[in-house]
């Protein structure tokens, strides 16, 4: 009986997994009005989200200049700033976003070398 | 066309000594970089510096906190009186808590600081701050990655800073090689002042040193500094210099027979007296004679006890006819007891002269300074002793001081060591005599006044001290 009880919760760990890759990304991108370096950001998560979540994403870009209150809601420090806010755990990726392995594996799409 | 030298504009920061010894305050719009080990008190330094700004001069600060949250802060502080709830409240300050996830940081590509730059000019422009503190931006190292361009984009912080006409300061933790773990010294060029918190033989001692001031005059020395229950205080005694008045009005020893051995009158107010004796010879019971004159005159004394326990010092003087008791209640006598060992010796100066500016007495008297001799670093105690005196005449207080010696040591090491900035000089010795051991006064110097040469026998009755004429009448 506990044998099968093991098993369940392993299936069921399981299916969780499946789901848990199955959602939907919620991504913010925090950059510092339109300067290269924000473009460059803008351009590699567009690509790398068309890329690797093709249909199960949600990216919002904000400059940070238009509503600067958001720099201490969301304790950043660093722009660009990338935020998966789903699915959890909360991440905060730095940088141009030009290293496409990184920023995989700050969105748990790879795992960390 | 003009031949006045400008100084660079300086910004007061209110704490005590501080902007004596930067000849007016940290400079102007800039930063100034503190630094120190943990708890030496830079965080302290950074927040009396907005508090007084705010409340004093009228210039409202940001406090930018790496380290502790706001409720934090004004938890620990409230402890040093310092309310800053209320300052927050009237928008006078602005606790601002950068909380910097350690290890939820991922780096995928060239960065910079901007949401920090934007973060803080949000905060400077709410209140119209003048004053900034970042406490201790260092923490950025450990919380971000790629040290090369955090380096670049705090000293484009600090020409931002410049920019906003802010005056600000940065605190840093030391490093072992540098002034602060991570350099950040290399980038701010004006002013840098470092905190210190030593310990020798078992004795701790806070003390500053201005490493760089750039383009003013500064002290150059180590000050000890205090942190009490009214914030920071730093005592820049050693910056005074030899020119104070001597005043001519002569004061009573309390002792009508010894006045007489100065040509009648006196000691001079604002000089300095040594008494030098073997133990038991009555040295303070001189003292709480001029102590009792002082404050029959309606003066205020102020008496450092080493050795004594005030309750004592005036169970003993009772029982020679002196009530010292009926001083101290109307505020004229304080009685301050302290071991020598309790504190260092800077310590020691530091309050002693805190405690000389808040009671302002006409005479101070230290019973006795020999005990600091047990402290075994003589060159020390002398420059101590040397500065206390100076600060005195300067402030044209009387001080009185007493010194233990032996038989036959007055020459030696302790008393030569400071006769030099005494005025006047009297020695108290057993003299065996005719088969008497007596007690024997006499005046090794008195400067700018005509005194005894003679040996006065000395003696302690039941309603004071009393001298006997010269002791060559009866042998």
């Amino acid at each position: 009986m506990s044998d099968k009880k093991l098993r369940d919760s392993s299936d069921d760990f399981e299916q969780h997994l499946d789901a848990m890759t199955e959602d939907k990304y919620s991504l913010r991108l925090y950059v510092a009005g339109m300067s290269t370096m924000s473009m460059r950001a803008i351009d590699n998560i567009k690509r790398i989200c068309e890329e690797e979540m093709k249909g199960r994403y949600d990216l919002e870009v904000i400059d940070l200049y238009q509503r600067p209150s958001l720099v201490a809601d969301e304790q950043i420090i660093a722009v660009p700033t990338l935020i998966k806010k789903l699915p959890h755990p909360l991440r905060h990726i730095i940088g141009d976003l030009s290293n496409k392995e990184r920023v995989l594996v700050g969105l748990d799409l790879r795992k960390k070398i | 066309m003009s031949e006045t030298r400008t100084q660079l504009p300086k910004s007061n920061t209110g704490i005590r000594g501080l902007d004596d010894i930067t000849c007016g305050g940290l400079p102007k719009g800039r930063t100034t970089l503190v630094c120190g080990n943990a708890g030496c008190g830079k965080t302290l330094m950074g927040v009396e510096f907005l508090v007084r700004g705010a409340t004093e001069f009228n210039e409202p600060g940001v406090f930018m906190a790496f380290e502790e949250t706001a409720d934090d802060l004004i938890k620990n502080v409230d402890s040093l009186g310092f309310s800053l709830k209320a300052l927050v409240d009237q928008k006078k300050l602005s606790i601002d808590h950068v909380h910097i996830e350690h290890s939820g940081i991922v780096e995928a590509g060239e960065f910079n600081l901007e949401g920090l730059f934007i973060r803080l000019a949000c905060a400077i422009d709410a209140i119209g701050a003048k004053r900034v503190v970042l406490d201790t931006i260092e923490t950025l190292f450990g919380g971000l990655p790629n040290p090369v361009i955090l380096r670049a984009e705090l000293r484009r912080l600090f020409l931002w800073l410049k920019q906003k006409d802010v005056t600000a300061i940065v605190t840093g933790e030391s490093g072992i090689d540098t002034l602060t773990r991570y350099g950040i010294e290399e980038y701010v060029s004006d002013c840098v002042i470092v905190l210190d918190h030593r310990i020798n033989g078992q004795l701790s001692t806070r003390r500053m040193r201005i490493a760089k001031y750039r383009g003013s005059f500064h002290g150059t020395n180590e000050y000890p500094f205090l942190i009490d229950e009214k914030g920071i205080s730093i005592l820049p005694i050693s910056s005074l210099s030899l020119n104070h008045e001597a005043l001519d009005e002569r004061i009573s020893s309390g002792i009508p027979k010894l006045d007489s051995m100065f040509g009648g009158q006196g000691y001079y107010r604002g000089s300095s007296i040594l008494i030098s004796g073997t133990a038991g010879c009555g040295k303070s019971s001189i003292a709480a004679h001029f102590a009792d004159a002082t404050c029959r005159r309606g003066e205020r004394c102020l008496t450092f006890l080493f050795e004594e326990s005030p309750s004592q010092l005036m169970r003993n003087m009772r029982s020679i006819g002196l009530d010292l008791e009926q001083w101290v209640s109307p505020g004229l006598l304080q009685l301050r007891a302290a071991r020598p060992t309790l504190y260092g010796l800077e310590m020691h100066l530091a309050i002693m002269i805190k405690a000389i500016q808040e009671f302002q007495p006409h005479v101070v008297i230290m019973d006795p300074i020999s005990s600091f001799w047990s402290h075994d670093e003589n060159f020390e105690i002398k420059a101590m002793i040397t500065r206390l005196v100076d600060y005195l005449k300067y402030a044209g207080i009387t001080a009185l001081l007493l010194n233990l010696s032996s038989d036959g040591e007055f020459m030696e090491h302790t008393d030569t060591g400071i006769s030099s900035i005494i005025d006047t000089w009297l020695i108290l010795r057993n003299i065996e005599l005719n088969g008497e051991r007596n007690r024997g006064l006499y005046i090794i110097k008195s400067r700018g006044m005509s005194h005894s040469n003679q040996i006065r026998e000395f003696m302690i009755t039941d309603s004071g001290i009393d001298l006997n004429d010269s002791m060559n009448t009866n042998g």
